[in-house]
């Protein structure tokens, strides 16, 4: 008699199944298509170089007010390294927050707004949509600051590593059917070259996005690696009970 | 409470301890509510996989409040600190990672093991005669969880945080007449702000987690004056061995049972062990991507929906169009989706209790029910544009989303198990199976 509540229990473990693949295609689904960042949190040169990039192009205008500078030995670097290469302001301890030298008062005047705390920025966006982010701006005469986005319509900020990238300019490079009308298919082009090379642009954005991912959360690595030996445990302790459970019940007729 | 002198009992166990345990027990019912409540308490030896998440229920509760205390020690309840002490927590203090990740992941594993913990009710018809006031603690736990949840979820005071609690508040903004008032007096300004903040605070660690634990004693407590349900629905009082006066299908709860729970709750430790340690935030349901940046009063979200556990409810809200004028109804609508079940024990007109030997009506009704919630969690999830809109040509009263149209099905589904069940049970009854007199094990 034990048949209708097993076929129950499947019916129900197959629905919750299928409603969770279906809530995950669901919150996936954004209008641009992002590229996967393929960052690397366990490869520290990647971090180290991130952290040098975000320290010198984001913290002017942004700040990340809840990671210590301190907490930058978790990426492989020495107090006196942190010190010597990435804190140019001597009057910051080692112990402060990495706050930005904007003001607010100025930053209204100059840009209209105080530029986002970018702690957590990671944990919000995703690291491939910054990737993606900082790889889609292009010239736009059209907008205040000259720049705009292809993730990000009308940002506000200007394409600050440009000197980098280079710059792109969007441009038509055919037609399809879309709901019966046709749309113009744009497409970004190189205009004038920065400093490198597009791979070499790519990967510096990949070790930024790599760090920004470790600022939003920095105990990440650890949390897994915890995590194996609690599992390795449980297992374990499983084994354990399952012979307990058994021995009792023996008697149980 | 008797008039003679309690005689001192034999020392359960040899040594020091045996004679603490006399001592005790001669100042304190110690041995009796042992006794009362494990090693002489019986319960069913047929209990399957669906019994397990009462215990896990309470063990999720007592890791609520262990770890909700420890995060009390750093987090601030100010509007201007909140968001920077939750932050403070997950990076300088030591291992309080560990903690926020247990208690958040905590708020929805509590609420997936009491949902299966209600589906085990419905399906072995636990809810029934002598087991209705049971059934009703467990209906106010369920009621006072959601509170708890929701006042629980403003405190990291992140962008979800906000709006989440905007859009609950203003529910009650939508009640006739006083509605406006009711909605100032629940935040106590006009806005979400600091005091909405601190009183949120004031009830989540202290208001309802009393709430909680005095429901959970009252519960345990007559669930043991009527002992445990089992899934053939057999009474086991009925059947008692005349030597030693014990049902002879149960079996003391102490040790079999706790021996029982314990491969269960390894199990369950290492499913939450999972998500703590390797996914905390659930794919942004455990932990909303938004609730990443600090509230902010002047910039609305795109999307703003509940945590995953109240979505099936935030669904019918969203299905029930306007009417005359006012949101009242989805409001209501919901209201009473959580309140009728309350009245399920005295709905059931069925002759026997198990899912087993119901006729085929019934399985039908609580298949479509279970279905219906399920499909209803996931549109609360999502906007209502995800399924697109119904075809002009159909006439339909306010909004032509398709997923709305559904939503307003499934909720006429969800309310027919319960109004339709005197009737189909009833009707049922020509088609049940006859119960038999011992549990199958």
């Amino acid at each position: 008699m034990k048949t209708t509540d097993r076929s129950f229990l499947t019916a129900f473990c197959v629905s919750l199944g299928l409603l969770a693949s279906g809530s995950v295609l669901a919150a996936g689904g954004g209008d641009v298509h992002l590229d996967s960042a393929n960052i690397n949190l366990h490869d520290q040169g990647s971090l180290q170089r991130g952290a040098k990039a975000f320290i010198t192009n984001c913290l002017n205008c942004h700040s990340a007010q809840f990671m210590r500078w301190g907490h930058l030995t978790k990426i492989g670097l020495t107090e006196d390294q942190i010190k010597a290469n990435l804190m140019f302001n001597p009057d910051t301890k080692f112990s402060d927050y990495m706050t930005t030298a904007l003001n607010a008062k100025d930053a209204q005047a100059w840009l209209g707004k105080m530029p986002p705390d970018l702690t957590l920025v990671a944990r919000v966006r995703g690291s491939d949509w910054i990737y993606t982010y900082l790889r889609a701006y292009y010239v736009d005469p059209a907008s205040p600051s000259g720049w705009n986005n292809e993730v990000f319509p009308n940002v506000g900020m200007p394409h600050v590593l440009h000197d980098l990238q280079g710059s792109m300019t969007k441009a038509v490079v055919g037609e399809k059917e879309s709901h019966g009308k046709k749309e113009p298919v744009t497409k970004l082009v190189m205009e004038r070259k920065g400093s490198m090379t597009t791979q070499e642009y790519d990967m510096y954005v990949r070790d930024l996005v790599n760090y920004m991912t470790f600022m939003g959360e920095p105990v990440r690595i650890k949390r897994t690696q915890i995590g194996v030996v609690v599992m390795l445990f449980l297992a374990l302790a499983f084994f354990a009970a399952l012979i307990v459970k058994r021995e009792y019940w023996k008697d149980v007729k | 409470m008797s008039n003679t002198i309690k005689q001192p009992i034999e020392p359960p166990i040899a040594g020091p301890a045996g004679k603490l345990i006399v001592w005790v027990d001669q100042r304190f019912p110690l041995m009796s509510l042992w006794n009362e409540h494990l090693a002489q308490y019986y319960a069913p030896k047929n209990f399957n996989f669906w019994y397990y998440f009462g215990s896990l229920a309470m063990l999720v509760l007592v890791m609520q409040i262990v770890t909700g205390i420890f995060l009390t020690m750093n987090y601030k309840p100010d509007a201007k600190y909140a968001f920077a002490s939750v932050e403070y927590i997950m990076r300088d203090v030591s291992f309080g990672w560990l903690i926020r990740y247990m208690h958040s992941t905590g708020a929805s594993m509590f609420f997936l093991v009491v949902y299966l913990h209600m589906m085990r009710g419905l399906m072995y018809g636990s809810y029934r005669k002598p087991r209705e006031l049971l059934w009703i603690f467990g209906c106010m736990i369920y009621l006072a969880l959601m509170a708890e949840a929701f006042f629980g979820y403003l405190l990291p005071w992140g962008q979800m945080s906000y709006w989440g609690a905007q859009v609950i508040i203003n529910l009650f903004a939508a009640v006739p007449i006083i509605g406006e008032d009711l909605a100032i007096w629940i935040r106590g300004d006009f806005n979400i702000g600091d005091a909405t903040l601190n009183r949120f605070f004031a009830f989540h660690v202290i208001a309802l987690p009393l709430v909680l634990l005095g429901l959970v004693a009252a519960h345990i407590m007559a669930l043991h004056e009527v002992g445990s349900n089992n899934p053939d629905g057999v009474e086991i009082k009925k059947d008692l061995d005349p030597k030693t006066g014990t049902p002879r299908d149960g079996i003391p709860f102490h040790p079999y049972y706790t021996v029982k729970d314990i491969v269960g709750v390894v199990v369950f430790l290492a499913i939450f062990s999972a998500i703590v340690f390797f996914a905390p935030e659930m794919g942004g349901y455990f932990l909303e991507k938004p609730n990443f940046e600090q509230a902010d009063p002047l910039q609305t979200p795109a999307h703003i929906a509940p945590v995953w556990y109240f979505t099936p409810f935030y669904a019918m809200l969203r299905a029930v169009p306007s009417f005359l004028g006012s949101q009242f109804w989805g409001v209501a609508v919901m209201g009473a989706a959580t309140l009728i079940l309350f009245v399920l024990p005295w709905l059931d007109r069925g002759k026997v209790r198990s899912i087993r030997y119901r006729g085929p009506l019934y399985k039908r009704f609580l298949a479509s029910f279970v279905v219906s919630f399920l499909i209803l969690g996931y549109l609360g999830v999502v906007p209502t544009t995800v399924w697109g809109q119904v075809p002009h040509a159909i006439p339909v009263i306010g909004g032509i989303d398709t997923a709305t149209i559904v939503s307003r099905i499934l909720t006429a589904v969800y309310f027919a198990f319960f109004l339709l069940m005197p009737w189909y049970t009833k009707k049922d009854i020509p088609n049940e199976k006859p119960e038999p007199t011992r549990v199958t094990y």
